[in-house]
């Protein structure tokens, strides 16, 4: 039934899992003991498993995970991401995505409308220093700096809307149980909004305020992540602040 | 000296998160300390060549803020505050798993605002919740405490008075869950079974320190559970 | 700020063979767990320092000199004489030395071998005093790495002993708060005589005095510092690994009965 191979015997009654469903863990707390898969955040040593993070424990199945609460930006692939330019090489961008290591998106990475001459042009026109752009990691492993790039469907330089900031964390927050909570999000404010991955979102709507009642609600999440009925309490927010308003 | 039990903790309190720009921060009372911890990370390696190819590099920055002593200090590093950046790093690495963050660095920085004996200590034990705070993975929390022996009785968790008129000063950090030591530093004179005894003492101060550091997260993100799973799940194959 | 070491530069495999012949009880140099490599100590080498020792721990040579001058006392202490201890990893001792200002393992060093004589009052500082609060005599110890094959701090604790012991101070009268100097010598009052003793461990086993291979593959070290009476004076634990707390009273009781036999080597080569 397990595909993993332990060393040691396991009784009956030493097959528990010790944390509830969305408890509160932090380092080093026990989770369960037994044959259970150790996912995210947790760590095995003999036959227990124990949390790596704070965070909130889910079984699912026999995997126990942590989902933290805070923490860095750690690329993954296909990641959709927000960056911003910091330098230019010679073949392409040096990108800031919030992660501890630096992105690229390499010159040959952007759409070929740019044209055949897209190595020899001065890469400053297209992005300069300081430029926002929506990314998708296309490379990243323990060995190399996360590489990027803006071939595809909504990639590309961000020439306006307005940008929010959130802990990373939580962006599975923004977007709900089955994109529940930004389809909210989208219809009560009338913009469109991006979620990168790395916690930065985009959000584009017909003038500021629309915009900026989006923001607010999304650092509502941010701030009430834990609780429930948020979705909810914001839409009700939403609706008070554009009151008066013209959702368009 | 002020009335407490020889094996008693001087009074402590912990908080998680205070500072706003920093990954992880928390913040120490023992006795008259006054500490705080930051943490930066995992952040892009600078200088680059610093980094490390299978694990991220953690830095630690003991420092002591001029007016934090009776004397007022010199805002430069002594050799003794480079000393301790060295033995506080090698008391907490161990328990960072900093090989999730190749070619990365995690920054640690402790500042004491008010000294009182023991801040190598009382800054493991904050340096603890930071780096919780901030989310980095961990195998678990370091408590620390010192141990001494004053008027030839071994006793817990001296006072600066104490430690200037005591006859040794035993700090520890300790990890109970897997009951290992992470830095252990002594000056003064113990018999052997003396030192025995003070690091039992120490070992064990150690441990409910610990439950005062999971008690200092759990204050700061005290979640409100969803009222229908309330239930442990038990399995029995 | 003190940051994770760059990595060993000694290969997998080397460190593979240290580790395998550890897990048998055996050493590289067919040394037991709890043996010293052959120890020689040479006292007063360097003439003009008022005293000096070079001791040779296999391979390993350091060399300690003290010098003895005048200064001002602390204010906290009027009555008493200074001692400061210095480290120099000096360049030539190994590839991985470099020239510039004492990196934070040379002032560990330092600071190790400065507590287990300060601590063990070693010095009997207050006779040191030429006039309260204003002149007392600084005793400079400087320690100098010159060959670095493993187990620093023990050598260097001895070296400073060495050449504490066989330091030469001239005597001297106070007069009005001059000091005039006698054409007689005297040694520096000595009281104690502190040993440090380093074990480390290395794949789960304890071994004293590592050599550099097995330095290099050492999890964690604790040096303890005893004196004449069994009474220890200073512990220092370095490394990134870590201790049970029985394998810690452990080390500690066999460091005691250690030190004993290298307190004898030292004090034997003082007439």
């Amino acid at each position: 039934m397990f595909l993993l191979e332990f060393d040691c015997e396991f009784e009956l009654e030493r097959l528990t899992i010790h944390a509830e469903n969305k408890q509160l863990v932090g380092p080093g707390e026990l989770l369960a003991e037994g044959p259970y898969f150790a996912g995210e955040n947790t760590y095995r040593e003999g036959t227990k498993v124990f949390s790596a993070r704070v965070g909130l424990a889910e079984v699912i199945g026999n995997k126990l995970v942590v989902v933290p609460i805070k923490g860095a930006y750690i690329p993954r692939l296909d990641d959709i991401v927000l960056g911003r330019v910091t330098d230019i090489g010679m073949s392409g961008w040096q990108v800031d995505i919030g992660a501890p290591y630096p992105a690229m998106l390499p010159a040959s990475e952007t759409p070929l409308q740019h044209g055949r001459d897209s190595v020899r042009r001065d890469l400053g026109h297209i992005y300069g220093v300081g430029d926002l752009m929506i990314a998708q990691v296309i490379a990243f492993d323990r060995t190399r700096d996360p590489l990027l790039t803006t071939r595809g469907r909504g990639l590309g330089k961000v020439t306006s809307g307005h940008v929010a900031r959130i802990a990373p964390a939580k962006i599975p927050r923004i977007i709900g149980k089955k994109g529940s909570m930004i389809t909210m999000l989208k219809k009560e404010t009338g913009t469109d909004i991006i979620p990168g991955q790395n916690g930065v979102i985009l959000v584009t709507g017909r003038n500021p305020d629309n915009e900026s009642a989006a923001a607010e609600a999304i650092y509502m999440i941010e701030r009430e992540a834990h609780t429930t009925g948020l979705t909810d309490r914001v839409k009700a927010m939403i609706v008070e602040r554009m009151k008066g308003k013209v959702v368009g | 000296m002020d009335g407490r039990r020889l094996d008693e903790l001087r009074p402590l309190k912990l908080e998680v998160g205070i500072l706003d720009k920093a990954d992880g921060s928390a913040y120490i009372e023992h006795g008259k300390n006054k500490i705080l911890a930051a943490v930066y990370g995992p952040r892009e390696a600078h200088p680059k060549h610093i980094a490390l190819a299978d694990r991220a590099v953690v830095r630690c920055r003991y420092h002591m803020a001029p007016f934090s002593t009776d004397e007022r200090k010199s805002p430069a590093p002594s050799r003794r505050e480079l000393e301790l950046s060295k033995v506080i790093r090698e008391s907490l690495e161990p328990a960072v798993m900093s090989e999730y963050f190749p070619r990365a660095t995690i920054d640690l920085f402790i500042e004491v605002l008010q000294a009182d004996a023991g801040t190598r200590c009382a800054g493991i034990t904050a340096a603890s919740l930071a780096l919780a705070d901030a989310g980095i993975p961990m195998r678990e929390l370091v408590a620390a405490c010192a141990a001494g022996k004053i008027d030839g009785k071994v006793v817990l968790d001296l006072s600066d008075i104490e430690d200037k008129q005591g006859d040794a000063d035993l700090p520890v950090a300790y990890m109970p869950k897997s009951n290992v030591i992470g830095l252990l530093q002594m000056d003064g004179s113990l018999t052997e079974d003396e030192f025995k005894q003070a690091l039992d003492l120490a070992t064990d101060a150690c441990r409910r320190i610990y439950d005062m550091q999971r008690e200092a997260l759990r204050q700061k993100y005290h979640v409100a559970r969803d009222e229908t799973e309330t239930e442990v799940a038990e399995v029995h194959a | 700020m003190s940051a994770t070491h760059q990595l060993s530069p000694v290969a997998k495999l080397e460190q593979k063979a240290v580790h395998d012949l550890i897990v048998k009880g055996k050493r590289l140099d067919e040394r037991g767990p709890l043996d010293y490599r052959s120890i020689t100590i040479m006292m007063g080498t360097v003439e003009k320092a008022n005293g000096s020792a070079y001791v040779y721990l296999g391979k390993t040579k350091v060399l300690a000199g003290v010098k003895i001058q005048t200064g001002t006392p602390f204010e906290d202490t009027p009555n008493e004489g200074i001692l400061t201890v210095n480290a120099e990893f000096v360049p030539m001792a190994s590839p991985t030395f470099e020239a510039g200002p004492p990196d934070e393992d040379s002032i560990e060093l330092a600071r190790v071998v400065d507590r287990g004589i300060r601590e063990s009052k070693a010095i009997d500082l207050k006779k040191l005093c030429v006039q309260p609060g204003k002149k007392v005599f600084v005793v400079f110890v400087d320690l100098y790495i010159l060959d670095h094959d493993g187990n620093l701090i023990d050598a260097a604790g001895m070296a400073a002993l060495g050449a504490l012991i066989s330091a030469k101070m001239r005597e001297f009268d106070v007069k009005d708060g001059e000091v005039t100097y006698k054409d007689k010598t005297m040694p520096l009052p000595i009281l104690d005589y502190p040993v440090p003793i380093t074990s480390v461990k290395i794949d789960g086993s304890i071994v004293l005095d590592p050599c550099l291979e097995e330095e290099q593959v050492t999890s964690c070290r604790l040096t303890v510092t005893t004196g004449k009476d069994d009474r220890i004076c200073a512990m220092q634990k370095g490394g990134l690994g870590v201790f049970t707390p029985d394998e810690i009273k452990k080390i500690v009781s066999t460091a005691i009965s250690k030190s004993r036999d290298l307190r004898q080597r030292v004090l034997s080569k003082v007439n």
